[in-house]
């Protein structure tokens, strides 16, 4: 899984049949000092919005399996809304 | 998932058991401004309706095949849908 950042979101009236009805959400990605690193298209499951820090899987058996699907061209999904996190200094 | 921008379209007669009908589109990956990054790919049309100069996004790796039917077409991208609008 990665943190990411919810910085906006992505309309599509024609798309595969998988997306109809889901909510997708640009996320830059960020890396251990916070900083964007890219970004992905995520399916929201939470929720969540622009300035949201949040917890996106990113691996398509477990999203699939989430949406009780056996097929969808579904890999990155926000999956928590991150509260906190900790670095052990050092 | 990512933004691209389709620049044009690839015509294959001969293709591997699977991909008989599949539309290959060119496609140049974009970052979240929709500035070109890195080099374009080939994306089999899993909307069916996308043409060059449209935005779109596209799934990578195993999921882009999950994209086409029937399951497992042997592609690595694929553009599944077409984009109206980014609110950033």
């Amino acid at each position: 899984m990665k943190v990411g950042l919810v910085a906006g979101s992505v309309v599509s009236t024609i798309s595969h049949p998988f997306f109809d009805g889901e909510r997708l959400l640009l996320c830059d990605l960020l890396d251990i000092e916070g900083a964007a690193a890219g970004y992905t298209i995520a399916v929201d499951r939470v929720d969540a919005g622009v300035g949201d820090t949040v917890l996106i899987l990113d691996e398509g058996s477990s999203a699939r399996q989430l949406f009780g699907v056996e097929t969808g061209p579904v890999r990155a999904v926000i999956i928590g809304i991150v509260d906190e996190v900790d670095l052990a200094a050092g | 998932m990512q933004l691209g921008r389709v620049t044009g379209t690839v015509v294959a007669t001969i293709k591997a058991e699977g991909l008989e009908g599949v539309r290959f589109l060119i496609v140049q990956p974009l970052d979240k401004h929709q500035e070109p990054v890195g080099e374009p790919i080939v994306a089999a049309d899993a909307v069916h309706m996308a043409g060059p100069g449209e935005l779109v996004y596209v799934v990578a790796s195993r999921e882009a095949a999950e994209a086409l039917e029937p399951r497992f077409v042997p592609v690595d991208h694929a553009i599944v849908g077409i984009v109206d609008e980014v609110h950033l």
